[in-house]
């Protein structure tokens, strides 16, 4: 079977500027929501506070929850229907207590005299201090910080510095997208979103590479065409791959999204977006930069 | 059968039955030989996956720093009487400085010579003419204060491994982190709570003298008599169970410590049928506890456990033999809980928990449920893609897709890496990418085909022009995985360690796997067109 036509031409070279038009309408969406919002909606790994998941064997809501937790002394708690579950909720507090009988003791008891006692069962616990919560957002950061300098220094080495540089603005595109469609669509920021933007970057770059290295064999092989030309081709004759690689890589996150559970939810909401986005940017955005480098240089030189 | 065809074949096989053989404690737990799991156990299960706690103690060293000095208070005290020195008064100043005042020039020389004999490595520093009196400040050196620092983390890990230990868990993990903090994980704990409690107890036991003659009114409202403090005596309702709590006013100096604890076990009293402590001093501390309680019959005497007064009976004569009962109505197991760390003995310093996890075995089995459930549907669902695009060679890449599932399996349980929630995502994303290099392999393939080239030419100048394609494309992901393992903690680092084990295996696999499977089908055979 064969979706892409072998002699497939598309000019998208000649579309970069409304692919530009459209990233950068995607990150200002993105910026505008992390601005109204006040900030990335870190969840407790990196904000610090308390999570408790609670399953409960009778029916019941989120209001009546709150109402049963009202005698508590918690600042703003936030209870939300987690998972598949109709009876599991996600409790959360923003404080964390250092003092060894937990928060989690407290809403423990102040649940078991609202419900009966059997119906209450508390399944995960989450206390993250301030302190570790700073620790492990630096932590996250300079993880991306430092691959985005690993992939930087190995794409020069293979490559050429400008291939590095188009690289690296598309994995900047495509974790700001990502960024903000967690923004938009209310997602908290966690620790294991971390992981997947990783994942992300090196998908992404995957995507960005197989692409770069046809232009590069092309180049030796097409000299007397020009460049914008040869990266026209490169990209269409990676294009069957590209789909198909991104579609067989879109079928599992879509597996892990639907079928994963609470936990691993927004881990995989993270990949559906980035390997979408990746995709996108490596044939819209890496490959294009390069043009965008070779005419500025040009009109330098002139 | 080609010589290399032959060679290569062999050592793909060689290398599925060193997996069957990696794999197989984790399928059939428990039905193979001692042997066999001695050399290669089941593959560890993250405590998200299993259930149970993951818990960071960080441990207050400022606090073991103060009541060092402390210590060199009461001590130089002592000394300075006993050298018969004059001088006004000790006391602790922030900055953990200890300053002794005194009258004139020449005490200050015998209490400056004093403590140069008995504190080598106290910094002195003299200040003249503070309100009329000469001021002796000595202060730990940092070397010093980090020395003390360190060995209160030490302590603590010690205690803790003690408690953990007795309390009965089995593959606890205690470590030191940097930053004076402890990670401690108790995999399937059932009663995290109690667990919590227990670790985190100081249990500093002090014996204290009451003072009966200052006023309970004035000192509630903040009015204490020099040298002694408030505490509260914690009282059980038999009946009700409810706490209650009456305060007390008790001599600050501590007359002995639990340092000097030999052995603490449960016993029942048989009167109200009541769990009791008791307590066996060793022979510094049997000594001791004759000697206050000969002095003080008829006074009474607090028995304070980390500034909570359980008893403060009445001593009714002297006591000999070094033994004592702490009771305080307790339930049988804060009774037990008691008594272990009283044996496992006191933190240094008091602890705070700076984070704690907790997942309930139910949860975990949840986790491990859903997660394989979408490691099948994303695999059949891979499958169904490949076999549809490229026919017969697709069906080659799944035999190297399921294989290399398997090395995934056999190499976690080889390396004893611990597979967690965010792993098993890891695993789903390998799935979906290591039919990546075949894809690329396949495409060239077909374009080389498309250029008129003979099926195995096509094969072979596919194979060779992709590779290096591949292992660029593999080698930046990889990277972005040891990244994230160098930085990442808990179950993020198990998610890198899948992922770079899938992408170690699937280059692997669908590299050499499938190329062998490819020769092996063609070999002898005229094939004239590729199932591609």
């Amino acid at each position: 079977m064969q979706l892409i036509k072998p002699d497939i031409n598309i000019d998208f070279v000649g579309k970069r500027k409304i692919a530009m038009i459209i990233s950068i309408a995607l990150i200002l969406i993105g910026l505008a929501s992390l601005v109204v919002k006040g900030g990335p909606n870190y969840g407790i790994d990196f904000a610090g506070g308390t999570l408790v998941q609670v399953q409960f064997a009778q029916p019941t809501d989120a209001t009546a929850i709150k109402k049963a937790l009202k005698g508590l002394d918690l600042g703003s708690v936030v209870v939300q229907r987690f998972g598949d579950n109709q009876n599991e909720f996600l409790i959360r507090v923003e404080q964390s207590t250092a003092e060894l009988q937990g928060l989690s003791v407290q809403i423990q008891k102040a649940l078991g005299q609202t419900y009966e006692k059997g119906d209450v069962d508390i399944r995960r616990v989450e206390m993250v201090g301030p302190q570790v919560g700073k620790d492990l957002r630096n932590k996250g950061l300079k993880a991306i910080f430092y691959a985005m300098l690993g992939l930087l220094a190995y794409i020069s080495w293979r490559f050429e510095f400008r291939f590095a540089v188009g690289a690296i603005v598309a994995l900047v595109h495509d974790v700001m997208i990502t960024l903000g469609a967690f923004s938009l669509f209310d997602k908290e920021i966690d620790l294991p979103i971390i992981a997947a933007f990783l994942a992300i970057i090196g998908y992404s770059l995957n995507d960005t590479i197989i692409v770069y290295d046809r232009i590069r064999e092309n180049t030796g092989k097409h000299n007397k065409e020009s460049f914008p030309f040869i990266i026209n081709r490169s990209i269409n004759e990676t294009l069957s791959r590209t789909l198909l690689t991104s579609g067989t890589t879109l079928l599992v996150v879509l597996a892990l999204f639907v079928l994963g559970g609470g936990v691993i939810h927004n881990f995989a909401f993270a990949m559906l977006v980035g390997v979408l986005i990746g995709t996108y940017s490596s044939i819209f955005v890496a490959s294009p930069i390069l043009i965008f480098w070779e005419q500025k240089n040009k009109a330098k030189a002139k | 059968m080609s010589k290399s065809l032959r060679f290569r074949s062999v050592l793909v096989l060689l290398c599925l039955l060193l997996s069957v053989f990696a794999i197989a404690p984790t399928l059939m737990q428990g039905n193979l030989p001692q042997w066999w799991t001695n050399t290669i156990g089941p593959i560890q299960l993250g405590l998200d996956l299993q259930g149970g706690m993951h818990l960071v103690l960080g441990v207050e060293v400022d606090k073991a720093v103060e009541s060092r000095i402390d210590t060199i208070i009461d001590q130089t005290e002592t000394l300075l009487r006993e050298k018969d020195i004059i001088f006004k008064r000790l006391e602790r100043r922030p900055g953990d400085q200890l300053v002794i005042l005194v009258y004139d020039a020449a005490e200050g020389a015998k209490v400056d010579a004093l403590m140069a004999d008995n504190y080598p490595s106290l910094e002195a520093e003299t200040i003249t003419g503070a309100g009329g009196y000469i001021e002796k400040h000595f202060r730990l050196s940092d070397k010093e204060i980090e020395n003390i620092k360190d060995y209160a983390v030490r302590q603590a890990l010690e205690t803790m491994r003690n408690r953990v230990d007795q309390f009965g868990v089995s593959e606890p993990t205690l470590q030191r982190q940097s930053g004076y903090r402890i990670l401690i994980q108790l995999p399937g704990i059932e009663d995290p709570e109690r667990a919590i409690a227990l670790l985190g107890k100081t249990a500093r036991l002090e014996f204290k003298m009451v003072d009966e003659t200052a006023n309970i009114q004035d000192a509630v409202a903040g009015k204490l008599p020099e040298g002694t403090q408030l505490l509260y005596e914690r009282n059980v309702n038999r009946s009700t169970g409810a706490t209650t709590e009456k305060p007390l006013v008790v001599f600050d100096k501590t007359v002995l410590t639990g340092d000097l604890l030999s052995d603490a076990n449960v016993r029942i009293d048989t009167r109200f049928n009541e769990p009791y402590v008791s307590i066996e001093f060793n022979a510094v501390g049997a000594k001791r506890f004759d000697q206050i309680t000969a002095a003080n019959v008829g006074k009474r005497m607090a028995i304070v456990l980390d500034d909570t007064i359980y008893s403060a009976p009445v001593i009714r004569e002297r006591i000999a033999g070094g033994s004592a009962q702490i009771s305080g109505s307790f339930t049988s197991q804060e009774a037990t809980d008691l008594a272990i760390i009283l044996r496992a003995g006191s933190l240094p310093a008091p602890v705070k928990i700076m984070e704690n996890r907790t997942v309930g075995p139910s949860l975990g089995q949840d986790s491990i449920n859903k997660g394989i459930k979408s490691i099948l549907v994303g695999a059949v669902l891979v499958v169904l893609a490949m076999i549809i695009y490229y026919k017969f060679s697709g069906v080659v890449a799944v035999i190297a897709l399921s294989l290399n599932l398997v090395f995934i399996a056999a190499m976690l349980a080889m390396f004893g890496a611990t597979l967690t929630l965010p792993g098993l995502a890891g695993v789903v994303l390998t799935v979906g990418m290591a039919v990546d290099a075949n894809v690329l392999i396949f495409e060239r393939i077909r374009e080389e085909i498309r250029l008129g080239r003979a099926p195995k030419l096509a094969l072979e100048s596919g194979y060779g022009k992709a590779f290096m394609t591949i292992i660029d494309a593999n080698l930046t992901t990889l990277l972005a995985a040891l990244v994230l393992f160098q930085f990442g903690t808990g179950p993020v680092r198990g998610f890198a360690v899948t992922l770079s084990i899938g992408i170690i295996a699937s280059l692997f696999t669908a590299i050499f796997v499938s190329r062998v499977v490819f020769d092996f089908f063609l070999k002898g055979r005229d094939v004239k067109r590729l199932s591609i």
